[in-house]
């Protein structure tokens, strides 16, 4: 598996960076991003991809870490996804990406590949997207003319498509704090390390027993991460019980497109759907007396 | 009559029975050993092969000339350019005299007969360019339609349907019966059949053997140099001698003019038991260039191109007695060879032909297979080959038949298998059992497992109506292993006879060196062979040195496949020990002056009986150095070789329980216990057969519940990367708890019987059964394999939903109607 020849620069800015996309860019070339390497490599040993430039990221300090935004948190870029999941902030006030982050692929990955590299790559079946809709991510794109911010409906756009424009460099992503919901990731797959067939980001801010607010994110039910805005609305206001919340959940699916194949056909990913936010919505809530095997 | 020991007491010696860590496990773990891609050679040239995307396509025209004209690359050959010197890959087991075998070409020059077949090779001087440099070579195809589906295959003929090789005339290779009337050794099939419609019960079910990938760890890679005076192949091969063999064979170049090296091998589970094209592409360009050459394939080419196992549809039918007595079990196979017939090929399903009865005493018995080409990448051994076909059929049967009869699966088992007072055993098949008790180890599994309790909370939630259902699988298997008596391959057309060869040479310093016929590729023989000799020779353990894989230091060998390096090769070597021993005893005689018949051989020493001289075997290894003073006419050489061929096969067994729960909702298995309790004979080394028990274990479940090599209609491989060839991690399994009960084998002097495929063999139906018993009572009899959770979810819902919509083109064997397969014909009045 020998990729084709390329060009290599490691720029140590992303002023850098970017001028050396708009440069070989204007030259007619194509240039790829190199992040963690978890996606786009495999993609060149393949040979499904051949850059003439890989401008890699991995040398800009200013792009790696969490901090605190005030209101939000501020999530680099070139963090890896295990810095994700045992960063104490990100618990704290996005326990949902938590959640996402520690079960995904394994160790090995989840030390080279990166959160703003799995976003901006946006697999449908990827684990970190839908909990970034959910919690109302937007991120940070910087490019020749400067840094804009794009909200997170907008960030996705298709299957391996986003906002971000050939010469630009997603450089962070904000995350408003969600201290105090209680948060699950419910993914389902055959094996381990498997992408999910179907998973379902959901967070809850409880009032008592009744839930007062609640996002629910879909991974792998459409060609983007998408928002399951009909059971967010059907939860708020009901009781955290199994009733109430299964009986929103039956909304899952409402509009989703998922795909069919070798791990199963769109009716059952719809059934999946389903049931599986009934039992994120739950375990978020902290009703976890339905255990799920798998 | 067999006795069973109770295993606390057996094999009291030091070194046999002990658990040794591995010796070669260092050097394998790190990768600091020579595997053959860590091989460099002054000089040494690249191979890049440009291969089919289609599955059957003539080969209209090649343009070589840009490839030519890239960086650093020395040749490009087509098939056309080979001809002739690249001699062409064997079958080595025509399983009828008429069998249809297609000529395989390792690069054909005029038509292409799967997706993945090579059609050029580009030689450069780094791996890099010979790869940039075949994305050059332009391939003109004109497609053919291709034979993809096997019983649309076994249909086709030359007016109707598509053949995979049309010059042939047809698909069907070759038909191989067994029928116990005919044989023998037991009744008529059909008439039991007829009975049973009449007064017993008839069970009859079609089951899917998928598509499965070996994967073994380490790629296939190759290396040749043509530059000495012997053409030396180094490869990561399970067969070196074999190799060698078809190499001359094919080529014309004397097997004294070729030597194989198979170094460190990583892995194989029988795919790398081949005489692959790229081998004899190698060996062929190596000789046109006069230069050593590589090739290694990448993972992408080695799961789309190296053998693929199992590929089985089976038809079954078995009859009983209305009191579960089976009275006959007639099998259906349809056999997807692929596209061509491999070395052993068409042999694999007759290797399950002997199985199908297991440890039953079924009266009659009737098998056929009919082994089919289609447009795929070809099939041939894979850990276990033919028996776990076998072995789940059956094991699969006897839970539909418990089912029908409303009693334990084990009930029904106990009721048909052979009873340890009864061995040795003929069975319908026409084997002869050596030994077993089903009894004692069903026994201790039970007891491991905790059956009793987990049928009643079975029950329990059965009545509750909980959304997670368990369920309880039962495999009692047998195998037959040690391939194999040469006179019975040999009444079966095999190309080769199945004896192994060890030789010991006794070195001047006091150290041993053994060599085998074996060839090791992750098993741990250097481990369990140094235990052998250690005890038997009476020298330290780390004083042994086990040398194999390479035809010029081990001359003699048939390599290692089908549990054999241990009954096979370890009986070879205890007989070559022996006569070290029995050469050394005229000179220790000698050399203490004592009468040879009051000489005693024990731990390491010639004693004389009764007084306390003695002489180390070590010291007489330094004497016969010197040969200063031998005896007359006594050889200056202790070291001796045997050659041993087995009288029979050895048939390990055991009985494998599991638990799962199965959410019912999204059908979603887990498994929750598995306990096995395997009778395999006396042990070497307890740590490696409990690592060939969980490997087997973990490779037989992914059957069950993961693996599948899937192909689209256009005949391309769609499983062709990790990422949709579920390989299950230590993430996906349990701790398995896992004993044995020890019924020495009779046909060896170590008591021993085979292990390396036994774990494979037994869990796939466990499971299976483990996931129908959870959901039986919601109107479900099968689930194909993999068990996904979709199919289970389906089968389960599809009664209460009339039918979910198919999972489309993406999944092309699943079909609905095959996860509630199967009839019961119960006779009129039947017991109910
Ligand atoms: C074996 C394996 C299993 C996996 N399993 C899972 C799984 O279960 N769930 C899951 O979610 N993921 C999984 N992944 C993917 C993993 O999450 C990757 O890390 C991720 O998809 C890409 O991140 P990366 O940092 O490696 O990016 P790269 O591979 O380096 O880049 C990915 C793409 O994004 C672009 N890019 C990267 N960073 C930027 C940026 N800052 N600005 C603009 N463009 C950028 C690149 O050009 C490239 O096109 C798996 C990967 C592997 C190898």
């Amino acid at each position: 598996m020998i990729p084709a020849a390329f060009e290599y620069v490691a720029p140590t800015t992303v002023e850098e960076a970017l001028q050396a996309l708009a440069e070989h860019g204007a030259a007619g070339d194509d240039v790829k991003i190199l992040a963690g390497g978890q996606s786009l490599l495999p993609v060149l040993r393949m040979r499904l991809n051949a850059p003439e430039w890989v401008v890699d990221l991995s040398r800009i300090p200013s792009l790696r870490g969490v901090r605190d935004g005030g209101d939000h948190l501020v999530i680099g870029a070139m963090t890896t996804h295990d810095a994700v999941g045992h960063d104490p902030l990100v618990h704290e006030h996005a326990l949902l990406l938590t959640k996402a982050v520690t079960h995904l692929a394994d160790a090995q990955v989840r030390h080279r590949g990166t959160f703003g590299g799995a976003l901006a790559h946006a697999d449908p079946a990827g684990d970190v997207g839908a909990p970034a809709l959910a919690l109302d991510a937007s991120f940070v794109i910087a490019g020749p003319g400067g840094s804009r911010t794009v909200p997170a409906g907008e960030f996705f756009v298709d299957i391996f498509e986003t906002a971000i424009g050939e010469d630009e460099i997603l450089t962070e992503v904000h995350i408003p704090k969600h201290t105090g919901w209680g948060a699950h990731y419910e993914k389902f797959v055959r094996v381990a390390h498997q992408w999910p067939i179907v998973a379902v980001a959901a967070s809850v801010r409880l009032d008592g027993d009744t839930i007062a607010e609640a996002r629910v994110g879909l991974t792998n039910m459409g060609s983007t991460p998408l928002r399951a805005t009909a059971v967010e609305e059907a939860l708020v206001g009901r009781p955290a019980t199994e009733d109430a919340v299964r009986e929103a959940a039956a909304h899952a699916a409402d509009g989703a497109n998922p795909p069919t194949d070798l791990n199963g056909g769109a009716d059952y990913r719809r059934h999946l759907a389903t049931v599986l936010t009934g039992r994120a919505v739950l375990a978020a809530a902290g009703r976890n007396g339905t255990r799920v095997p798998g | 009559m067999t006795a069973t020991q109770d295993p606390g007491v057996a094999t009291p010696t030091a070194e046999i029975g002990r658990d040794r860590r591995r010796k070669e496990d260092q050097r394998l773990i790190t990768g600091r050993t020579r595997w053959t891609d860590n091989l460099t050679l002054p000089g040494m040239l690249h191979l890049a092969m440009v291969r089919s995307p289609f599955p059957h396509a003539r080969i209209a025209s090649i343009d070589t000339s840009a490839a030519k004209q890239s960086t650093n690359v020395v040749a490009v050959y087509t098939g056309a350019d080979l001809a002739e010197s690249q001699g062409a890959c064997i079958n080595a087991w025509p399983v009828v005299t008429d069998q249809v075998t297609p000529d395989h070409l390792p690069m054909p020059a005029d038509r292409v007969a799967f997706a993945g077949e090579t059609v050029a090779v580009v030689v450069a001087r780094s791996a890099a360019e010979a790869r940039d440099a075949a994305e050059l070579v332009e391939v003109e195809y004109d497609e053919l339609p291709a034979a993809l589906d096997l019983k649309e295959a076994a249909a086709a003929d030359s007016d109707n349907g598509v053949l995979a090789h049309p010059d042939l005339g047809t698909n069907v290779s070759a038909v191989w019966t067994f029928d116990s009337a005919e044989a023998g050794t037991g009744s008529d099939v059909e008439e039991a059949i007829a009975q049973a419609r009449e007064d017993g019960i008839v069970i009859e079910r079609e089951y899917r053997q998928q598509r499965l990938i070996p994967a073994f760890m380490e790629p296939r890679s190759v290396v040749v140099d043509p530059t000495g005076e012997q053409i030396t192949m180094w490869s990561a091969t399970q067969i070196p001698h074999i190799l060698r063999f078809a190499l001359a064979a094919t080529t014309g170049v004397p097997e004294s003019k070729i030597r194989v090296i198979a170094p460190d091998v990583g892995g194989g589970f029988g795919g790398k038991l081949q005489q692959t094209p790229e081998e004899m592409i190698a060996f062929a360009v190596a000789r046109m260039l006069g230069k050593p050459v590589k090739f290694t394939e990448t993972r992408s080419e080695s799961l789309m191109t190296a053998h693929h196992g199992r590929d089985q549809w089976q038809r079954l039918t078995l009859a009983a007695t209305k009191d579960g007595t089976v009275t006959g079990l007639k099998v259906d196979l349809l056999a997807d060879l692929g596209a061509y017939v491999a070395i052993v090929g068409g042999g694999v399903p007759v290797l399950g032909a002997f199985m199908f009865n297991a440890i039953y005493k079924f009266p009659a018995y009737r098998f056929t297979t009919r082994n089919i080409l289609t447009n795929k990448t070809w099939t041939d051994a894979y850990r276990g080959a033919g028996r776990p076909e076998a072995t789940y059929a059956v094991e699969r049967l006897m839970d539909e038949l418990a089912a029908e009869l409303g009693v334990d699966p084990l009930e029904v088992r106990e009721k048909n298998w052979i009873k340890h007072d009864e061995f040795p055993f003929t069975t319908v098949a026409g084997m002869e059992y050596d030994s077993g008790n089903y009894e004692a180890a069903t026994a201790r599994a039970k007891e491991m497992i905790g059956y009793d309790e987990l049928r009643a909370e079975q029950r329990e939630r059965r009545e509750r109506g909980d959304r997670v259902q368990l369920g309880i699988g039962v495999s009692t298997f047998t195998e037959m292993c040690g391939l194999a008596p040469s006179r019975i391959l040999g009444q079966l057309n095999y190309g080769a006879g199945g004896w192994e060869h060890a030789e010991v040479r006794m070195l001047a310093t006091g150290k041993v060196e053994v060599v085998t016929g074996a060839s090791a590729h992750g098993q741990g023989h250097e481990t369990a062979f140094s235990q052998i000799v250690a005890d038997r020779l009476g020298v330290p353990f780390e004083d042994v040195e086990v040398l194999h894989g390479d035809t010029q230091v081990s001359h003699k060998g048939l390599d290692t496949y089908g549990s054999r390096s241990l009954v096979v090769g370890g009986e070879a070597l205890v007989r070559a020990v022996d006569k070290v021993i029995e050469k050394a005893r005229p000179i220790a005689a000698h050399l203490l002056e004592a009468s040879i018949d009051d000489l005693e051989f024990a731990q390491g020493s010639f004693t004389v009986r009764g007084t306390d001289q003695g002489l180390p075997i070590t010291e007489i290894a330094t004497a016969v150095f010197a040969s200063h003073n031998l005896p007359d006419g006594v050889e200056s050489s202790l070291d001796s070789e045997a050659t041993y061929d087995p009288v029979n096969f050895n048939f390990p067994h055991g009985t494998h329980l599991c638990a799962v729960e199965v959410d019912t909702e999204t059908g979603q298995i887990k498994m929750r216990k598995y306990a096995c309790c395997d009778d395999i004979g006396n042990i070497i080394n307890p740590l490696i057969v409990a690592g060939q028990v969980h490997g087997g274990l973990v490779q037989g479940i992914a059957q069950a519940l993961w693996e599948e090599a899937v192909y689209d209609e256009n005949g391309t491989l769609v499983t062709g990367s990790f990422v949709d060839y579920l390989l299950p991690t230590a993430a996906d399994t349990i701790s398995f708890d896992i004993d044995h009960t020890t019924s020495p084998s009779t046909t060896n002097t170590l008591g021993t019987k085979g292990v390396g495929e036994a774990g494979t063999i037994a869990s796939t139906p466990a499971v299976v059964n483990a996931v129908v018993d959870a959901i039986r009572h919601l109107g479900v009899n099968d689930i194909q394999m993999p068990c996904t959770p979709e199919r289970v979810w389906r089968a389960i819902h599809s009664r209460s939903d009339g039918g979910g919509e198919t999972a489309g083109a993406a999944a092309p064997h699943f079909d609905p109607s095959t996860g509630m397969s199967g009839t019961v014909d119960r006779a009129e009045g039947g017991a109910q």
